[in-house]
């Protein structure tokens, strides 16, 4: 492993979104948008914009990097390049890492336009600082992003890839605790909800807008979404071959 | 007569998609030369390329180039390998596709220069990959596997498409490159491009049918021309099965 291979990863992943205007727009706009949409259904019901209003900054972000991530890792092992990067002498890691590393920067611009979109022109209230909510927004992409990135992995068509957002995704925005609080599901739902890695995105994001504010909880909370996002990027590594059949 | 070997293939057993499409492949490619590996589209010579650079999952044999065995690490900085369809980044520029791959290969900044004088697509520099012919990405990818000058390159129809000046200009960079000391392994299904190169493998449905000069393999089989010869030779084949 090297720093100049994954740094050069990192910049050839965003000089390749920067050719893509459409795509960069969409990253930071569809976000924002949707919290601006979400804010004028839930007009008549403030309290339920606050509620869910904070969660709902990271778990955009989270939806959006998913597929943008997936897709993109699967374009590059589509177009052969991955198979000339994998004759080369270049970590596999180096690849994953620089990948990160550019949907890190975009994750950071995402989560900052949009916290500032939901505060200064939503009237979001939060407990917990701003900067809180920015770190977490941004914990929220990341691990969508590795999550991404991990399941291209499994996918040999674009279609496969984008069906893995329903499959893969969709089962923890059910259980994670937003439509309906976790200590109201079955015991077996609880059980399952507690392993998914959304469900302390989600808690964590919680915590901090309409919760008890940056608490223990909300720290590990923290701690377990990096943690998940490295081990998510480690096992993308492992799964990306160098011999194919 | 036959220099060193750069490239030793033994037994070499692939499997793909439930058929085998390798069958005990022996061959060797000599130091320095230009080997053409020729065979009708479809019978195995992608494959066992693909074995060659390392990236072919195979079920039985061994692949050795330059003494280690296939796709081992220290081989990745001296085997470039350019695959059949070309395999480069669409939409970013010329350059800053091989800017990109010459940090990873560990090529000096002044390679880029180099590689693209060498294929002569200097003045594309600034184009978007995606916005260039077929015949330029073409020559775009195989800048890539030169920027690092590894001792042996493995050219997967590289000519394929290209306009008879385009594919003159080919051979005579493979030519330049051979003369250089770089060993070279080119497949083509095109039989009039056997006459380019010092040394031939003929291949059909996963099997070498015959190794030798062109001229050798044209004397063996008494034809005018390679394409006769290969024919011959297929007859032969059969006969004795």
């Amino acid at each position: 492993m090297t720093a100049t291979a994954t740094l050069a990863t990192t910049g050839r992943v965003l000089r390749q979104l920067r050719r893509d205007p459409r795509t960069v727009a969409l990253l930071l706009v569809v976000p924002c948008v949707l919290e601006i949409l979400l804010k004028y259904v839930l007009d008549g019901q403030p309290e339920t914009f606050d509620r869910i209003g904070g969660p709902l900054l990271g778990l955009f972000p989270f939806i959006t990097m998913f597929l943008v991530t997936s897709i993109t890792m699967l374009r590059e092992r589509t177009t052969g390049t991955l198979e000339r990067l994998m004759a080369m002498p270049i970590a596999k890691l180096d690849l994953l890492l620089g990948y990160g590393l550019a949907f890190g920067v975009v994750a950071a611009v995402q989560a900052a336009l949009t916290t500032t979109v939901a505060f200064g022109l939503l009237d979001l209230s939060s407990t917990g600082s701003r900067a809180d909510v920015f770190v977490f927004a941004i914990a929220n992409a990341v691990l969508g992003m590795s999550l991404g990135l991990f399941v291209s992995a499994f996918a040999n068509t674009e279609f496969q890839a984008v069906q893995f957002l329903p499959a893969a995704v969709f089962p923890q925005l059910l259980l994670c605790g937003l439509l309906v609080p976790r200590d109201q599901m079955a015991d077996v739902l609880d059980a399952a909800a507690s392993v998914l890695p959304l469900t302390y995105a989600y808690e964590g994001l919680q915590r901090v807008t309409a919760g008890p504010g940056f608490d223990g909880t909300a720290a590990r909370d923290l701690a377990i979404v990096l943690a998940v996002t490295a081990l998510a990027l480690g096992l993308g590594a492992t799964t990306l071959r160098r011999r194919t059949d | 007569m036959s220099s060193q070997a750069a490239i030793e293939v033994r037994a070499l057993r692939v499997v793909r998609g439930g058929a085998e499409v390798l069958h005990e492949i022996d061959l060797v490619v000599p130091q320095g030369e230009i080997t053409g590996l020729l065979g009708p589209s479809g019978c195995g010579k992608s494959t066992l390329m693909r074995a060659i650079v390392g990236v072919q999952i195979v079920q039985g044999g061994t692949v050795t180039v330059l003494g280690a065995p296939a796709g081992s690490p220290p081989l990745r900085s001296h085997v470039g390998y350019v695959t059949q369809a070309p395999s480069v980044y669409l939409d970013l520029s010329v350059e800053e596709n091989l800017r990109y791959f010459a940090t990873i290969v560990r090529a000096g900044p002044e390679r880029v220069a180099e590689v693209m004088a060498a294929v002569d697509i200097e003045e594309l520099a600034g184009r978007t990959a995606g916005s260039l012919s077929g015949g330029q990405v073409a020559r775009v990818s195989l800048a890539t596997a030169l920027l690092n000058e590894p001792p042996v390159l493995v050219l997967d129809e590289p000519t394929v498409g290209l306009d008879p000046v385009l594919r003159r200009d080919f051979w005579a960079t493979f030519r330049s490159l051979a003369e250089a000391g770089t060993t070279l392994l080119v497949s083509s299904h095109v039989m009039d491009e056997a006459d380019r190169c010092d040394r031939l493998l003929l291949m059909r449905d996963g099997h070498i049918l015959a190794t030798g000069t062109p001229a050798e393999l044209r004397k063996d089989t008494g034809a005018d021309d390679l394409d006769g010869a290969f024919l011959t030779l297929v007859e032969r084949a059969e006969a004795k099965r």
